[in-house]
């Protein structure tokens, strides 16, 4: 009987990581409104295959997309002090901690890692909007802090990839102490001669924007993010009237001189490489296809979208 | 005349009936009312004494906020001799919100730097109300970089309610401004001394007070997002402030318990507006105090030591 469970299981096996898909198998885009298969969404970066848009990542599928193979080891990143202020305001700090945590299934709102992009090997830290809005607490900051030290002590450049709503108020004054910290990062890899990349992701906005994601040597953002301090509707209610179309998205930005580039998500990996390597001076490298994080879709798949 | 807060109504109350008894008896010379006068004083006096003796903290806020406080203009003109003005960020304006300048201090050349809201509506204005666009932090970025270059001590006094939320201030950079602001304060090998005077308002603070020394007035306030603000995102509802203030800990004790403020400089009863002269001396007194823990110290030593505090601070949480 053995041939036969041998045989059975990889269809039983394929079947049931299909179930796991989140039940619908559909995400509609808010920008055009194409129903796009989860599977190509996530092969394309969660960037609309229609129209471009680019929607949420977490730190992990970025991470999987952007280093050589999918592969990365995390950078250990030293514990804060749990709720310091035992703050509380309509829930406790403390639930809605665990309450994120269930949600992504992460430990916090930034990941670091370590690994080789297009063969160069980086040092690279994500913010995650979808935990608590990415918002940067003590554990950011110990993250980033963590981060440069670990670039400095391999010699490796430094990206990070910001996403924020800005600083985390259930730590009040400890989550502001953070735009400090963190250029203190900043200041150890410029002494250090290594070149420090903030790709700007949506939205960038507060106590993040005015701090380590405003002080990379190069500046990139990914197409219509939001980059702000003050956000939008902040704005309109002190000055009173309407802003123009596009403010404070990345290409305003850009116009305003605020940034070096502008660049879509999927050719994140390949410009990052080519920078890195021309600031290191390394010979220009043959950049490897990304890995994809799933098989492509089934004919099945392909037949129901339509 | 006094400007009284909103939690000081009874103390009005008891004070404006001193003054009339006394109004009453300057027409008419026949009443004795002193002994009932002085009665009421003694009652005012107690009673502001222990209004203030346990300030709640939205009522340091309000207290923080109080337009009679001493600004940092009060506290310039009165400390420093010779002081200079240097205007302007060579790139777009001179901001109004923020004065600096050289200025000596008992005969020192310092850099003084600070936030300053102005005293009426026109000033007020012409201040911004403390507000500053980018080409503020870009004039104290300016003077501290003068001030490294010649061995100058800086002198930081803090008082907004935070960056300006307009349109023009976001298309010149505001956050890169914070950032870089921020940055330089970590980079000077001179020492760098902040004194929160009223409010500090998140980043707007943050890019003029990281500094080797915080000292903050007893009842100033320094957070990251204002009570109201803070009210309307998480409480959903802006009129929940004094709960906002509370769960920020935003007061100086609890500043210093966490090692964010690293003196908390006594103000008069009754708050720094209620006595001026007493409340400037004793920042004065501060910022000679904190600087001269700096004599003698080598450059590299004293911008190592700022970058080594702020790395540290978080390991203190509150007491439950
Ligand atoms: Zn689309």
């Amino acid at each position: 009987m053995n041939w036969i469970t041998n045989y059975v299981r990889p269809k039983v096996n394929s079947l049931f990581s299909r179930r796991e898909v989140p039940e619908n198998l559909w995400t509609k885009c808010d920008e055009c409104g194409t129903m796009l298969f989860h599977r190509e969404l996530a092969d394309n970066q969660n960037v609309c295959t229609s129209c471009g848009h680019h929607m949420a990542i977490t730190a992990r599928a970025r991470f999987t997309a952007l280093f050589d193979g999918g592969s990365f080891a995390e950078v250990a990143v030293p514990e804060p002090l749990t709720d310091p202020l035992h703050f509380r305001d309509q829930k406790k700090y403390t639930d809605r901690m665990k309450a994120a945590q269930k949600s992504t299934g992460e430990k916090e709102a930034m990941l670091v890692a370590e690994g080789d992009i297009g063969g160069t090997p980086v040092v690279a830290a994500a913010q995650d909007f979808s935990f608590m809005g990415g918002s940067m607490g003590m554990y950011v900051g110990n993250a980033i802090i963590a981060g440069a030290e670990k670039a400095v002590e391999l010699q490796r450049p430094f990206i990070l990839f910001s996403a924020a709503g800005g600083a985390r108020m259930q730590e009040g004054i400890l989550s502001l102490m953070q735009m400090p910290r963190t250029t203190v990062a900043v200041e150890m890899l410029k002494e250090a001669g290594l070149p420090y990349i903030v790709v700007l992701t949506h939205p960038t906005t507060g106590g993040v924007t005015a701090s380590y994601a405003m002080l990379g040597d190069v500046q990139i953002a990914e197409p219509n993010a939001l980059i702000c301090f003050a956000g939008p509707r902040v704005i309109e209610q002190t000055i009173r009237e309407k802003l123009p179309e596009g403010f404070q998205r990345a290409e305003y930005l850009l116009d305003h001189g605020m940034l070096d580039r502008v660049t879509p998500r999927t050719k994140l990996r390949e410009e990052l490489t080519t920078i890195l390597r021309m600031l290191l001076a390394l010979p220009a490298a043959e950049i490897t296809p990304p890995a994809k994080s799933e098989a492509a879709p089934t004919p099945e798949e392909k037949a129901a979208k339509k | 005349m006094t400007n009284y807060l909103e939690f000081e109504k009874p103390l009005a109350e008891i004070e404006g009936k001193a003054e009339e008894l006394r109004a009453m008896a300057r027409a008419n010379e026949e009443m004795d009312i002193e002994k009932e006068a002085a009665a009421l004083d003694k009652k005012a006096a107690d009673l502001l004494k222990s209004l203030y003796a346990d300030l709640s903290a939205w009522r340091k806020c309000q207290v923080a906020r109080h337009p009679d406080r001493p600004h940092c203009r009060d506290y310039i003109d009165t400390l420093f001799t010779e002081y200079t003005p240097l205007a302007g960020d060579r790139n777009f304006a001179d901001d109004h919100a923020v004065m600096g300048g050289l200025a000596r201090l008992d005969g020192t050349p310092v850099m003084v730097i600070g936030h300053e809201k102005g005293f009426d509506t026109k000033t007020r204005i012409e201040h911004n109300f403390g507000m500053a666009r980018p080409e503020g932090y870009r004039k104290a970025i300016r003077l501290m970089e003068l001030a490294d270059k010649f061995g100058i001590p800086i002198v930081t006094l803090v008082d907004t309610p935070g960056a300006y939320p307009g349109k023009g201030a976001e298309e010149r950079g505001q956050s890169e401004a914070i950032a870089r602001s921020t940055e330089k304060c970590l980079q000077v090998k001179v020492p760098l001394i902040s004194v929160i005077i009223g409010e500090g308002g998140s980043g707007g603070a943050v890019a003029f007070a990281t500094a080797n020394r915080v000292a903050m007035l007893e009842h100033s306030i320094y957070s990251v997002i204002s009570p109201e603000g803070c009210a309307s995102i998480l409480w959903k509802d802006a009129d929940k402030m004094r709960e906002a203030a509370e769960a920020l800990r935003l007061t100086a004790q609890n500043l210093a318990e966490l090692g964010v403020c690293d003196r908390i400089i006594p103000e008069p009863v009754g708050g720094a507006h209620r006595n001026k002269e007493a409340t400037i001396a004793a920042v004065g007194d501060a910022i000679r105090a904190m600087l001269a823990e700096f004599k003698g110290r080598k450059g590299k030593e004293i911008r190592d030591g700022r970058r080594k505090k702020y790395l540290a601070l978080g390991s203190k949480g509150l007491a439950a």
